[in-house]
This record gives structure tokens, C-alpha cells and sequence, in this order.
């Protein structure tokens, strides 16, 4: 196997500086993987085929001059359909936003420009970001490129499938209660949610304003850390984004775990577990205690009320957030006699299900009257979860925990249940309530050759530690396997 | 926690028009997951002060400097109705 599209980005950018490959040849080569790909998987929404081979041609001219903008220089990256590209529709996967050309780029989208990248296409995802499995995409669902029955997680199912797939070296994903770390669990793939404010929010289409971050997915731990240092940085355009000194993540990246104390969250290891999961994460707690890491078992015991405080907080958030979309200044029209016909009426044809279930639910939790109840009792409950995990990183460096219970399900399990469809979530959703960073690595197979994810949680600013774990548990477990449709051939 | 919603309140509110049956079906869902979500009331929180931001940060204003705008006509051209520089809507109040 010699297809450029299996390199990650530090080979592919080793083989760009030593002149043996070009952007022009990455491009191809992402281009190749996804038209043989795209007829099953369904991860991307648009692919800007013009934009990108002006990409390509200005990073190979740049090569030649000798100009070195960085190690995304000529590198095909994909985007999530959540956030804003200037003169590319975005959508957002949802009806509402169909055909829609933004006047301007998100802040995620401007750093990837200025750092070089090839911005190959956008990626599909749950409508508005709600979901954990790509099934709430008004333009179809996207598939598990390691079993096409099965879905790819949620709800950056888009980009987690297309770098599996191999048709983008990385892909940017958004995480509001895990939807970087679950897709990239079930689609075997690095998928890594920074500290909140680390990355711009400027430009992402919001959902729960509180609790969303754009972080990198990619096929090695190395190439996330490469995306994670393009993207990140103050923003002055981004009210919440914090306006500190960087973590460093690439200097200790390699040290190990020797002698670092690891805690397992006992909360989230118990239930609901498949076996499969369960005995991957056994292992692979096995293999870091085999390498000097000290392991612990420590108990947060509010995380078990984090799934609950999450779906009051993030409905609510969501419900005013989404409040812009109202036929007026972008997105189609449905006619109506007054203002509020028309916005009734536009808004019930452009939003799905899941969408307008949150809507309501949102609206009845901050409505008067019930506001103290549910979203002010939540977002206390939220104070709690982050006093806990303060504590816990007292008497441990990291915290880990299966990235989800389970592997990929199949396509429509969990469609018609919309609290199973929570439960996915139930080990992500408690750093977002924090806000502290966590990592997903896929560690092993299942019975059924499905990946497992293991979920590494660091304290607040501890990206660097966060990554350092990861790499570590990546070069313990050896996971080198590839999706079935990872292929250029046709032959699947 | 028995949990009791007006349900075309709650959609009129979110200016989202429901018929009948759907009204009935999201209002069976949302006593579901809210019966689930209001065990956060069995919590003690007294004295505990609501989070925003997990680390603390409060209205980050940028300086007060002139920078580059949106387009006026990149944005209109992704409206539904514009007349001018104004977008367009139907009647808000009745004659």
C-alpha cells in the first residue's frame, strides 16, 4: 500500500520538503480516495474542487520560492459544515441554511488559510451540531467507512469518516457534549476537544455557546497536535476566548507516562459498558501501568447528574441561539400573512426533529416560571462538576474513561429513542460541562473489527498533558488498523 | 419530578408552527427527557454560584477600533427579500 492518501500529515510534509510529492499530488490523492469513497460514505456536503486546486498551486509555488508557512503548507484539510467559509455554502446540515454563501470566514477557517492548508470540502454532520450519529442531516446520513451499516457517531460524523476514509489528511470537528471524541471513537480516528476558549468560536454556527469548542480530528495524535497549533490563539472577534499564554503541546509530547498518576472515573467505567470496550480500556490501563504510569481508581460522583445538567443547559442555549434563524436575513422564506406566520412557518419547515425538539425543550426550560428550576438549578449542578474535577486533579495528572460505552451501532438503532441517543454521551459530556480538555485514541478492535476509543480528560489548560498521554497510549497500543473502505481500488 | 408543559405555549414562544398531532408527540418527549433531566433538583445548591465560563472569563471586549466590515452586498445577496439597504418583512402590526 503506497497511496499518498494513507500518509499522515508529518510524512505527507516530509515528502512535500524533500520534493519527492507536491500539493498538487496530495490533492489528487485526497481526490482519488474520494471518489471511490464518497458513493458509500456521504461525509462531505460540498467539496471545493476550484478552491482547493488554487490552494494546491499556491502552496507548491510557495514551496518552490522556499516560502514555509508551517507543517500544514500544502495539506488537503476538511472542514466541518458548521463552520463559515466566505463564498462556500454552508449549511450546517440543516435545511434552513440551504444555499447559503457567507459574506466571511470563520476564524478556524482564516488560520488554516494563512497557515497554508488545502481546504478541500465540508463535512457533514447532525443538523446544528444535535446528534451523535450523522442520522439528523437533512442531506442523508453519513456512513461508518469500517462497516457502511453502521454509523459514525455524532455529530462530526462527517469529518471523523472522511480521515478514516483517507479523504483528508485531518478534519476540523466541533464538540459541544462529545462530538469530536464519539465520531472519532467509533470511526477509529484521533478526535481532541481543547480547554474551552483555546480555540476561536468566531464563525462556528452556534448551538450551546457555553460548552461549544472547535478542536482537530486526525489519524495519529502527532498530526492533531500539528492542527491544534494552526487553529488555536486568542480572538479578539470571540468574547469567551481566552486571552492567556498557549499551552505548549508539542515540547513534552514524547516524554511518556512514566510516573505520572493516572485516575480512572469510576462513575463512567460501570454501566452500560459493552464488553468489547471494557476490556480494551482494561488493557490498555494494563499497558500504562507497565510503563510506569501509577493508576488509581478516583470517584466524581456529580458526573452522574452531567448528562442531566447538559440537556437542560445545552436545549436552552440552542433554543436562543437559534432564535436568528427566522427567514429574514439568510436561508429561504416560507410566505406567511404576518411576521410571525412567516417565521413560524419558515422555521417549522427548515429545522428536523431533533432540532425542534431541542428548540422546545430549551424554550420551555428558560421560559418564566421554570427558569430557576431547570437552567439556573443546571448550571450550578455545572459548578459542581468543575469544583469535582478541581479536586480530582489534585491527586491525579489525568482522568480517563471509554470514549463511548459502545462501538458503532447500526444505522436507525438508536434514531427513534431520542434519551438512548443521549446516552452515548454519557463519558464525553462531563469535560465540556468543565471545560477542561479530553482526547480520544483508538486503542483495539472489537469482535466485529469495530474501533474502540479510549478518552483521556486533563484539567483546565492542560492540553499539552492531555496530548502527551495520548501520544504515549498510541505508540503502547500499537492500533495501526484501517478502515475496510480505505481504499483507492474500488475493490471493497 | 412530575413535569406538566403547555406545549403550544412552549411552540408559539419558539415561533415554530406545530399541528395538533406533532404538538402531542413533542409534548410526550419533552415530559420524558425532562422527568429524566430534573433529577438535577435533587442536588444541594445552596449558596453555589452558576458557571458560564469554565474558566471565569466575563464579557472579553476587543478595543473600540475601526476594522474591516461585512460586505453589504455579499450579505444582501444572501437574503430572501431586501428592498435597498433594507431587509424586508411581512406586516408586523395589523391595519
Amino acid at each position: 500500500m503506497s497511496d499518498a492518501a494513507d500518509l499522515t500529515i508529518a510524512e505527507a510534509g516530509g515528502r512535500l520538503r524533500d520534493g519527492s510529492l507536491t500539493a498538487a499530488d496530495l490533492l489528487d490523492a485526497v481526490r482519488r480516495r474520494a471518489s471511490m469513497t464518497e458513493a458509500i460514505i456521504h461525509g462531505y456536503l460540498t467539496i471545493d474542487h476550484d478552491g482547493a486546486a488554487a490552494s494546491a498551486a499556491e502552496a507548491d509555488a510557495a514551496f518552490a520560492r522556499g516560502e514555509d508557512r508551517g507543517r500544514l503548507q500544502g495539506i488537503p484539510i476538511a472542514l466541518k459544515d458548521n463552520m463559515v467559509t466566505r463564498g462556500i455554502e454552508t449549511t450546517a446540515s440543516s435545511r434552513i441554511l440551504a444555499g447559503w454563501i457567507p459574506p466571511y470566514d470563520a476564524t478556524v477557517v482564516s488560520r488554516l488559510r494563512a497557515a497554508g492548508a488545502i481546504l478541500y470540502g465540508k463535512t457533514n454532520l447532525d443538523e446544528f451540531a444535535m446528534g451523535s450519529s450523522t442520522e439528523n442531516s437533512a442531506y442523508g446520513p453519513t456512513r461508518n467507512p469500517w462497516d457502511a451499516d453502521r454509523v459514525p457517531g455524532g455529530s462530526s460524523g462527517g469529518s471523523a469518516a472522511v480521515v478514516a476514509a483517507g479523504s483528508a489528511y485531518a478534519a476540523l470537528g466541533s464538540d459541544t457534549g462529545g462530538s469530536i471524541r464519539q465520531p472519532a471513537s467509533l470511526c477509529g480516528v484521533v478526535g481532541m476537544k481543547p480547554t474551552y476558549g483555546l480555540v476561536s468560536r468566531y464563525g462556528l454556527i452556534a448551538f450551546a455557546s457555553s460548552l461549544d469548542q472547535i478542536g482537530p480530528i486526525a489519524r495519529t495524535v502527532d498530526d492533531a497536535v500539528t492542527v491544534f497549533e494552526t487553529i488555536a490563539g486568542h480572538d479578539p472577534y470571540d468574547a469567551t476566548s481566552y486571552p492567556g499564554a498557549l499551552p505548549d503541546v508539542r515540547t513534552g509530547l514524547t516524554e511518556g507516562v512514566s510516573g505520572l498518576r493516572i485516575g480512572v472515573l469510576s462513575e463512567l467505567v460501570s454501566e452500560g459498558v459493552e464488553p468489547a470496550v471494557a476490556a480494551a480500556f482494561q488493557a490498555t490501563l494494563d499497558r500504562l501501568a507497565k510503563a510506569g504510569a501509577e493508576i488509581s481508581e478516583v470517584s466524581l460522583p456529580t458526573t452522574k447528574h452531567a448528562l442531566s445538567a447538559y440537556y437542560l443547559l445545552a436545549p436552552a442555549e440552542c433554543s436562543a441561539n437559534l432564535a436568528r434563524f427566522d427567514g429574514v436575513r439568510y436561508g429561504p422564506r416560507l410566505d406567511g400573512a404576518s411576521v410571525e406566520q412567516m417565521m413560524a412557518t419558515t422555521r417549522r419547515d427548515g429545522f428536523g426533529p431533533e432540532v425542534t425538539r431541542r428548540i422546545l425543550l430549551g424554550t420551555y426550560a428558560l421560559s418564566a416560571g421554570y427558569y430557576d428550576a431547570f437552567y439556573g438549578q443546571a448550571q450550578k449542578v455545572r459548578t459542581l462538576v468543575v469544583q469535582e474535577f478541581r479536586q480530582a486533579y489534585q491527586q491525579v495528572d489525568v482522568l480517563v474513561t471509554p470514549t463511548s460505552p459502545t462501538t458503532a451501532f447500526a444505522l436507525g438503532a438508536r434514531a427513534a429513542d431520542p434519551l438512548a441517543m443521549y446516552l452515548s454521551d454519557v463519558c464525553t459530556i462531563p469535560s465540556n460541562l468543565s471545560g477542561d480538555p479530553a482526547i480520544s485514541v483508538p486503542v483495539g478492535l472489537d469482535e466485529d473489527g469495530l474501533p474502540i476509543g479510549f478518552q483521556v480528560l486533563g484539567p483546565a489548560l492542560g492540553d499539552a498533558m492531555v496530548f502527551r498521554v495520548a501520544r504515549a497510549i498510541e505508540e503502547l497500543s500499537g492500533f495501526d488498523s484501517r478502515a475496510a473502505l480505505a481504499s483507492s481500488e474500488g475493490a471493497v | 419530578m412530575p413535569v406538566e408543559i403547555d406545549i403550544a405555549r412552549v411552540a408559539r414562544l419558539a415561533r415554530i408552527a406545530l399541528t395538533d398531532d406533532e404538538l402531542a408527540h413533542y409534548g410526550e418527549q419533552l415530559v420524558g427527557i425532562l422527568e429524566h433531566a430534573s433529577t438535577v433538583q435533587s442536588l444541594p445548591t445552596e449558596g453555589v454560584e452558576p458557571t458560564a465560563h469554565p474558566l471565569g472569563i466575563v464579557n472579553g471586549l476587543r478595543h473600540d477600533e475601526p476594522g474591516p466590515m461585512l460586505d453589504r452586498d455579499e450579505v444582501f445577496a444572501a437574503a430572501p427579500a431586501t428592498d435597498g439597504p433594507y431587509f424586508t418583512v411581512p406586516p408586523f402590526l395589523d391595519e
